[in-house]
């Protein structure tokens, strides 16, 4: 058993993530965590999935996967060398006489202090999962009032080539709805 | 020029070459059924409940190799496809679903008739699509027949809106089909192929369990010429069934929980399985760890997902199975097995199993040899889900291609008169026999409305033992024979088919079963023939959930030789 780290290319279109999630349920996978965002491709969104499991049973759910019309291309880069990153949104207690040594440790993590308030200040580090879980437990201390993570998202690093889709001629394909607003995209998934 | 959604969708399912539905109107998607008059090519036929419109339509593709239709309004509509749907989908059958949807502005207000079945069939359909503009109507159609048919077959449903029928747009018909994300494999790789090859011909005891996939693939021809080129046994599935002649000397017929015993001895002491075009369902291996303990595993299929899915594959071969087998078969070298085919029919003649024993009462596997007899096997044999599917399975013997139509992967009881009906509007020069349960007969028994209002001449024999009888032999050998809730106190069929319309028959007798099914073909058009036979008759040989193949039970002696 490990953690092994999915790229899914799919096709941006409403329902996407439901039939992904839909298939981890269904086929008994547990999803560690899920980064779903666009790409450089139009109509195509990349999805970073974090999923626990043994080679085979991960083999099984990245053709089951694959298998999913809207899914265009999934990889497993779980033993590839590559560049992962986590967001995190740190929201916590701080008064005069602790904020300066917070911003020390923020300096030393080199994050960065994004809201002040007169009981709290709002942390955003961006990391692997390590980073930010120490930083975390530094933080702890002063009182977290709030946490929000984006979960991983990753990136082979240069050598291994990109993860994408080859361009192909434009397809007549009425059944695409078109999307401009960004924001809008994301949330018809 | 502009059409209504309505009007697009009848002009792409007729591109699509699209000739019958089976459906069943209703509210929101009656702006279709408005239509369907100035589209005299589209032929409706009108089911009696929805479910039979999915298993019609199931039969129907099953039958002609083509997609089946079924269309249903919104909310119960659909909910009632669900069951034909996941049958379809479970056994890879092409059939494309149409739903109507509650109008644009009620979708997810809990509206009348509102049920969100494209989240509900998201687990049972290849692919399903909520058309949200009528422009968008002909590319869809146009993606979900080519996903239908393509590939690993499977159900496609399409959701509309009502008025999504009703607003015009532009007919324009893409025709050609480009997703993707959908690029089904088609040729096997050539260095799988040649290390398969390899494995064949040093085999001393090679086996090819034959699926589905090959009559999908058309590749019965190349299933004969690669058995009989290497002189390969070939053992099906149960959806297997008519890939492979059974009258073939190389024929072992089926493997599995109701297997022949020969067929199931010899998969377990092979050296290697060839398996092709099918997907290592539980009832054909029986215990996982137990199945096939000797033997490397070619596995061939279409279908990624099914490779090491259940049981390890030593060499898999994605790819249509039509062009892997022709690749293969130019690679094998003749040979000739005397010494393990000898042996498998030594195993075949000490373990006969579709022997029938000495009797005066009425069999159910005489009945359906009778069948056979009489038709001289020139017939499309729908079953139901339980005993009947089995002895339609062992007794009638198969010669060609998608002659037996059975619902294997989901068993869905009430299959089998719907599901006739397809096959009977797809084939009607066929002679149709639908050889029914009397328990899952009365889960579909009111599609008899359908057979009457068409004219379809299906002849249907009840396997009536007045029990459930597949869940009673369980009871029986699992549960003390305790017969909880599966006795039956069926109606008259006779008269329940005469209140149709329908000529019947009750036979009590195994003196009246030959004048019997004589009658039935001799009819012009339905025929309901009620068996009433020996209640308490078990399906044999079977492998008691959760042993091997190889630890099969067969009909005890003392039963074949005391009656």
């Amino acid at each position: 058993m490990a953690t092994h780290t999915l790229i899914a290319l799919v096709e941006n279109k409403p329902g996407v993530l439901n039939r992904v999630a839909s298939l981890f349920r269904r086929r008994g996978f547990n999803i560690e965590s899920i980064a779903v965002g666009h790409t450089e491709i139009p109509g195509v969104s990349r999805m970073t999935i974090l999923v626990d499991g043994t080679t085979a049973a991960v083999e099984q759910v990245r053709k089951q996967l694959d298998k999913l019309i809207d899914v265009v291309k999934v990889t497993d880069i779980t033993d590839e060398s590559a560049v992962d990153r986590e967001l995190a949104l740190i929201k916590v207690r701080a008064n005069p006489a602790t904020r300066s040594e917070i911003i020390q440790i923020v300096d030393i993590f080199r994050a960065s202090i994004v809201d002040v308030a007169a009981d709290s200040l709002v942390i955003e580090v961006t990391g692997d999962e390590d980073k930010i879980d120490s930083l975390f437990l530094l933080l702890k201390g002063f009182g977290i009032k709030e946490i929000a993570r984006t979960g991983r998202i990753a990136m082979t690093r240069g050598a291994a080539g990109p993860i994408t889709i080859a361009e192909e001629k434009p397809q007549q394909k009425a059944a695409r709805p078109k999307k401009t607003k960004g924001a809008n995209e994301i949330s018809n998934l | 020029m502009k059409l209504t959604g309505a009007q697009i969708l009848c002009e792409s399912l007729i591109k699509e070459g699209v000739e019958v539905m089976f459906g069943f109107p209703g509210g929101a998607v009656l702006p279709f059924y408005d239509v369907l008059p100035d589209y005299p090519q589209l032929r409706h036929i009108l089911v009696r409940h929805e479910q039979g419109a999915a298993h019609a339509a199931d039969g129907y593709a099953r039958a002609s190799g083509r997609v089946g239709v079924c269309v249903a309004t919104s909310g119960p509509g659909g909910t009632n496809l669900v069951t034909g749907i996941a049958g379809a989908y479970l056994d890879s059958s092409p059939i494309v679903a149409i739903t109507g949807q509650v109008a644009r502005p009620f979708i997810g207000k809990d509206a009348f008739q509102e049920i969100d079945i494209t989240g509900i069939t998201l687990p049972i359909t290849k692919h399903n699509y909520l058309v949200m503009r009528a422009e968008d109507m002909a590319a869809v159609v146009n993606e979900a027949f080519h996903i239908a048919r393509t590939g690993r077959p499977g159900p496609v449903l399409i959701d509309v809106p009502r008025d999504v029928f009703i607003e015009e747009a532009e007919f324009h018909y893409p025709g050609k089909v480009n997703l993707r994300g959908y690029k089904p494999t088609l040729q096997g790789h050539p260095a799988q192929v040649k290390k398969a090859a390899k494995l064949i011909n040093e085999a001393k005891r090679p086996v090819i369990i034959a699926g589905r996939g090959v009559i999908i693939s058309g590749a019965c021809p190349q299933l004969k010429e690669l058995a009989e080129k290497g002189q390969i046994p070939v053992v099906t599935t149960l959806l297997g069934i008519g890939s492979f002649p059974q009258s073939h000397v190389l024929s072992l017929g089926m493997l599995g929980m109701h297997g022949m015993v020969h067929a199931n001895m010899a998969v377990s002491a092979a050296d290697l399985i060839i398996a092709i075009g099918m997907r290592f369902d539980d009832r054909a291996t029986a215990k996982v760890s137990g199945f096939a303990p000797h033997a490397q595993i070619i596995h061939i299929d279409i279908d990624p997902t099914e490779i090491g899915k259940n049981v390890r594959a030593d060499v898999p071969i994605v790819g249509n199975v039509e062009n892997v087998l022709e690749a293969l078969n130019e690679q094998v070298s003749p040979q000739n097995r005397v010494e393990w085919i000898s042996q498998i029919e030594e195993w075949q003649r000490e373990h006969p199993s579709t022997a029938i024993r000495e009797t005066e009462s009425l069999l159910p596997q005489y009945v359906v040899r009778q069948i056979h007899e009489i038709t001289q096997g020139k017939a499309i044999v729908v079953s139901g889900v339980g005993q009947n599917q089995m002895w339609a399975a062992h007794y009638f013997q198969y010669e060609r291609p998608n002659t037996l139509i059975s619902c294997g992967g989901l068993g869905p009881m009430g299959f089998e008169l719907p599901a006739a009906v397809g096959a009977k509007v797809a084939c009607p020069e066929e002679t149709v026999w639908c050889i029914a349960g009397d328990g899952g007969f009365q889960m579909t028994i009111q599609e008899l409305g359908t057979i009457v209002q068409e004219d379809l001449a299906v002849k249907i024999a009840i396997i009536n033992n007045r029990f459930l009888g597949m869940v009673r032999q369980w009871q029986q050998l699992f549960y003390r024979r305790r017969y909880v809730a599966t006795p039956l106190a069926g109606p008259d069929f006779v008269k329940v088919a005469e209140a149709y319309g329908i000529a019947a028959v009750k036979v009590t007798d195994r003196l009246q079963v030959i004048p019997a099914i004589e009658r039935a073909m001799e009819h012009r058009g339905p025929f309901l023939i009620d068996f009433v036979v020996e209640p308490e008759e078990n399906v044999y040989p079977m492998v008691p959930p959760g042993a091997a193949l190889a630890e099969i039970l067969e009909q005890p002696r003392e039963e074949v030789s005391a009656r």
